[in-house]
């Protein structure tokens, strides 16, 4: 379990200011001025030493990331994008650090900006966080005023400008390249890559997107140490993350653990356990809406880190954790998502297109039962050709709950197709 | 130079190539639907994924710049699944009803599910049903049929220049419509017919009309303006069904206009089809001996000085040549081509060609129109111009009306005594021409035919002279609006004074015969004094007031040769027959040069061929874009301070096929509003209608 000196977000329940004052009482900009004296170099290898990995859900290496940035401008503009669009169901934890903790995030756009020699950062901001949106912008307002970020942030002689942008709720602005049209005005559909946002982001200048959560946890990384971070959870999967913990629990919260955290650990310490116990447990989406449901007996071991959780053919993802008990109907769970899918398919893409809305159709029949057992191989194949033929993830993400969903719990959908017919005869 | 391998074979391609087109390089094809060359590169139709070795899932090839080493594998059993899912999922909910849609044999769609669909559909749902959208009288839509390929929405931003096309909602709720399903606001809408992979886009006007497999396929050449865009007519029986584009990447690439697509149905109406005579006041149909015997009757008593000719913006060169020729055995040697009175010099070649050709222009990085708007005259030009602004950053400065070319241009006003100040370097342009690395000048007909057209001509010469030329570039060029004129100056068909000097004369008395060949756009009263005989295709302008009518044969039913602007020698062909009594126009001559004048010496449509040769050696060689001797022309005088009256004032309707067309006349009443149109959308169109 996480030691409280290790923790990053200290105000990760709002119980104390968010504002400067609070934040620097925290450690918030602490020192930033000698960080970023410490050069680009010495702050992006820090953060590979880190091993932070991305926590919006792929888990690419964060200083890798920036590193692709060009060293040297050749005319254009570098940015820095925040993703704040966080859409993803079960996921509630940049809202969190936005609205209790935003001066981290603000710090981590200078530092990170500074890092990949950007002008500016766009915080990307979901629509629905009106709340958090303000939060975030007063927040800003007070580090203009203090002279933390805009011209000479920090007396570091490195002029930096942080923007909030509003989007309007749709989830596939959320995928970067999307996010990228999407603030720059036009239909939020994702690009094509390459060219990869580095060397054409956005308005056709190299950007780098990054989540909410990689970028705050940034000035922490470098004020403790890249070797700090790195040595806390397992290999390859170092350092602390925000779990959200929703659904059939006692306690649903959001909580800042070391990464590896054992799944069974995570929900009994710190959400109260599984409603009526342990043993009551039916299945968990353990990384949110898009990765497959693993079943009670995997969730007994397994570790909550990005590998662990790909070897049970899973994965972390945004570690939305929703822990569903036995009196859940996993097949009009899945249904549901595979609905949520279909409404936020962008459109631009055939097989997501069209595909989402075949599976949610065939699923919304499997419910109650009224299918061949041979649709549910269908079904299958029909996931296996979205997955990987996409222009963005979210064809794969829309095609891996079904393929979880049939990976553990078939015999309970083939139940339910001879019920239904059983029913029928008898009619 | 990347060098990768595709299915074994090595291949070294050009930087920024593509897998898709590296593809194409070796002779493997790759089925797409989305990708179109001239377009930008979409990506989404997912039907060209290729298998990359180290790449996690197949990539899309059109969208893949070739990388050294890449190793590409097209016929793995995974492409193949891949190529069936998106297959499959592109038909689930396309309505399949083949029988009934105008794309059927011509569809993509269908053409590719024969190599990858299944026999029977696995996808037990209810199918899509979109609503249908309107997009005006020219493109017809059955939205249900849409594989959102985004092909009409790209085209009609990028090639056609208006934002008037897009997506509207998300997932499988998207549809493609027109901006508030207004019309498409653009004079080469019809593209996107072309462009639809499947039925959704399809001509309206054609609907139903006929099977592609019963049409027979002509290829011919549009005389609608004097671009000459390569063409091919779709004719069934007797009758042309529907125009469409061949590629030529040095004039029209793939796209024609509005105007070129859909004046077929002009062919059919208002057609002279038997030859008429007027007695008193009437005209009354008569035969073709009638007719001759009442012309030898009309011109007993003339003198050869007293005849004149004029021809039309039609007009191919072998009647041209052979209406010549009968004047001239009638003594006859006042012809004239330029109907609409523009002051061209015919010695100098390079004076009134778009010297170098399209392709060629290209490379320029500033470009000078004086009194042209090209959107209107020479449509295909202003899309290859807007190219050039796009891609290259081509710089536009418009001397003329201030009119939207869909793309931007810096306006100098329309005064044309600025170009007094350009050749004397007092304007800034000079300097501005001088540093350009390819400058170069284009003038239209509207800069010409102010009566000053002499002096602006030599205030040109003088600007291209003094600051455009480069080693072998030539920076002038003329734009013309008809397709008969190159061929009409390289004949020599003009007179003092042009045709207001004829138009007087008759008014004088002093012409007391005039042969008018299928010229319409002047007002044929001032012939009501003279003997007036019309050969042409159209109950049009130039039949009022003639007193004898020959009906002759338009572009879609004779071979004739046709000089475009660049000066690049093409011919149409005869795709149906003339109607009724109709016969080609060289044909009337030689036949009515027996019973006027002296017989012409030629029997046969080569034996014409080899005379025209012999007139104008040009005219030997097909298809290529000449060189012209760069020498003065013009003739210093004054420049009026008038500004430039609109060449064109209604691009739709520029020629007596245009003006029987109902199409057109749709178009014309849905754009700009008409009769039956929509006043409201007059507005601000952009181009002077």
């Amino acid at each position: 379990m996480l030691k409280d000196q290790d923790r990053i977000f200290t105000n990760l329940y709002g119980v104390h200011d968010w504002g400067l004052k609070g934040a620097t009482a925290r450690g918030d900009w602490d020192g930033t001025k000698d960080l970023l004296a410490k050069g680009r170099d010495w702050i992006i290898d820090e953060m590979k030493t880190s091993g932070l990995r991305g926590r919006g859900g792929a888990g690419f290496p964060t200083g890798l990331k920036w590193s692709f940035m060009p060293k040297e401008s050749d005319g254009r503009p570098s940015y820095l994008v925040v993703n704040a669009d966080e859409g993803e169901p079960g996921t509630c934890k940049d809202r969190d650090i936005m609205r209790h903790d935003p001066h981290k995030l603000i710090e981590g756009c200078l530092i990170a900006g500074f890092a990949m020699n950007a002008v500016a950062a766009y915080i990307y901001i979901r629509g629905e966080f009106h709340h958090e949106g303000n939060v975030l912008e007063a927040a800003i307002d007070e580090a203009y005023d203090k002279g933390l970020i805009g011209k000479n942030a920090c007396g570091s002689g490195y002029d930096f400008d942080v923007y909030v942008h509003r989007g309007a709720g749709a989830y596939i602005c959320g995928e970067e390249t999307a996010l990228i049209e999407s603030l720059e005005g036009k239909k939020g559909q994702p690009r094509l890559k390459p060219p990869f946002p580095a060397n054409v982001g956005v308005w056709g200048c190299p950007t780098t997107v990054n989540n909410v959560e990689s970028i705050a946890v940034a000035p922490t990384i470098l004020r403790r140490g890249g070797a700090w971070f790195a040595g806390l959870g397992r290999e390859n999967n170092t350092g602390t993350k925000i779990f959200c913990i929703s659904g059939h629990v006692n306690t649903p919260c959001n909580v800042e653990e070391e990464m590896g955290i054992p799944l069974k650990e995570l929900i009994e310490k710190h959400a109260g356990g599984v409603r009526g116990g342990w043993d009551n447990l039916l299945a968990v989406i353990p990384g949110g809406s898009s990765v497959p449901v693993i079943p009670k007996s995997v969730c007994d071991t397994v570790l909550m880190d990005f590998d662990s959780l790909r070897e049970v053919q899973s994965g972390l993802g945004t570690a939305g954790v929703i822990v569903m008990d036995k009196s859940t109907d996993i097949v009009k769970a899945i249904a549901r998502l595979s609905a949520f899918y279909k409404h936020e398919s962008c459109g631009q893409c055939t097989p997501c297109r069209e595909g989402t809305g075949w599976m949610w159709r065939v699923m919304e029949r499997l419910v109650v039962g009224n299918a061949r057992v041979e649709e549910i191989d269908l079904l299958l194949e029909v996931t296996k050709q979205i997955e990987g033929h996409t222009i963005c993830a979210l064809g794969d993400a829309a095609a891996w709950p079904i393929q979880g969903l049939m990976r553990h719990f078939r015999p309970e959908v083939e139940a339910r197709i001879a019920n239904y017919n059983q029913l029928q005869a008898a009619e | 130079m990347p060098t990768l391998t595709i299915d074994g074979q090595e291949i070294t391609v050009e930087p920024g190539t593509t897998v898709l087109q590296a593809c194409e390089d070796v002779g493997v094809e790759i089925p797409r639907f989305c990708y179109h060359e001239r377009l930008s590169i979409a990506g989404n139709c997912r039907m060209c994924l290729v298998e990359m070795e180290r790449a996690p899932k197949p990539i899309a090839s059109c969208a893949m710049p070739a990388g050294d080493g890449m190793v590409i594998h097209t016929n793995t059993e995974s492409v193949k699944k891949a190529r069936e899912g998106v297959m499959e999922f592109l038909l689930i909910n396309h309505p399949l009803d083949c029988p009934i849609c105008d794309q059927g044999g011509e569809c993509d769609l269908q053409d590719q599910s024969m190599a990858f669909g299944r026999d029977v559909s696995r996808y037990d749902e209810n199918k899509r049903a979109v609503a249908d959208k309107d997009m005006g009288p020219l493109i017809g839509t059955i939205m249900t049929r849409c594989i959102h390929c985004t092909r009409c929405i790209r085209f009609t931003e990028e090639v056609a220049g208006v934002p008037d096309m897009g997506a509207l909602y998300r997932g499988e709720n998207m549809q493609i419509t027109s901006y508030l399903e207004k019309v498409v606001d653009s004079e080469v809408s019809g593209n996107v017919i072309d462009l639809c992979p499947v039925g959704a886009l399809t001509s309206k006007p054609y609907a139903f009309t006929a099977r592609s497999w019963e049409l027979s396929k002509t290829e011919s050449i549009d005389v609608m303006d004097a671009v000459g865009s390569n063409i091919r007519v779709d004719a069934r029986g007797n009758a042309v069904m529907r125009i469409l584009p061949r590629l030529h990447d040095g004039v029209n690439e793939e796209w024609i206009s509005d105007k070129t697509r859909f004046c077929y149905d002009g062919l059919k109406k208002r057609r002279l089809d038997r030859p008429y005579v007027r007695k008193g006041k009437k005209l009354v149909a008569a035969s073709w001996n009638e007719a001759f015997t009442a012309i030898q009757k009309g011109l007993k008593g003339i003198d050869g000085k007293a005849i004149a000719g004029i021809a039309g913006d039609l007009a191919d060169m072998e009647s041209m040549y052979a209406f010549k020729d009968l004047l001239a055995g009638l003594g006859a040697s006042r012809v004239e081509c330029r109907a609409d009175g523009a002051d061209i010099d015919p010695s100098n070649r390079a004076a009134y060609l778009l010297n170098g050709g399209f392709e060629a222009l290209e490379d320029a990085d500033l470009v000078v129109l004086v009194g042209c708007n090209p959107r209107n005259e020479a449509t295909l030009l202003n899309v290859r111009l807007r190219k050039m602004v796009r891609h290259q950053g081509t710089r536009v400065v418009n001397i003329g009306n201030a009119v939207d070319l869909t793309y931007k241009t810096d306006e100098l006003g329309d005064n044309l005594r600025l170009l007094g100040d350009i050749a004397d370097g007092t304007h800034p342009l000079a300097a501005e021409l001088r540093a350009a690395k390819k400058p170069v000048l284009l003038v239209g007909q509207g800069a010409l035919t102010r009566g000053d057209g002499a002096a602006v001509l030599a205030a040109v010469y003088a600007i291209a002279d003094g600051y455009c030329q480069r080693d072998g570039w030539v920076g002038y060029g003329m734009v013309h609006a008809a397709a008969a004129r190159v061929g009409g100056l390289d004949l020599g068909l003009t007179t003092k004074g042009g045709i207001d000097a004829i138009l007087d004369d008759v008014e004088a008395g002093k012409v007391s015969a005039v042969f008018n060949l299928g010229a319409d756009e002047f007002d044929s009263s001032a012939l009501a004094n003279a003997f007036t005989v019309y050969i042409g295709t159209h109950g049009d302008e130039g039949v009022r007031n003639a007193d004898v009518i020959l009906p002759a044969a338009a572009y879609s039913e004779k071979s004739g040769t046709y000089i475009n602007m660049e000066g690049r020698v093409q011919r149409t062909a005869r795709a149906v027959f003339p109607p009724g009594d109709a016969r080609e126009d060289w044909k009337i001559f030689r036949a009515l040069s027996e019973v006027i004048g002296t017989r012409l010496p030629y029997d046969t449509l080569e034996a014409l061929r080899a005379a025209l040769v012999k007139a104008v050696p040009a005219t030997q060689t097909l298809d290529a874009v000449p060189s012209a001797d760069w020498k003065p022309f013009g003739k210093l005088g004054a420049i009026k301070e008038a500004g430039v009256a609109p060449y064109c004032d209604n691009l739709y309707m520029t020629n007596p096929i245009t003006r029987a067309s109902d199409i057109l006349a749709d178009v014309v009443a849905a754009r700009f509003g008409g009769a039956d149109g929509d006043a409201e959308q007059s507005g601000e169109t952009g181009t002077n209608g």
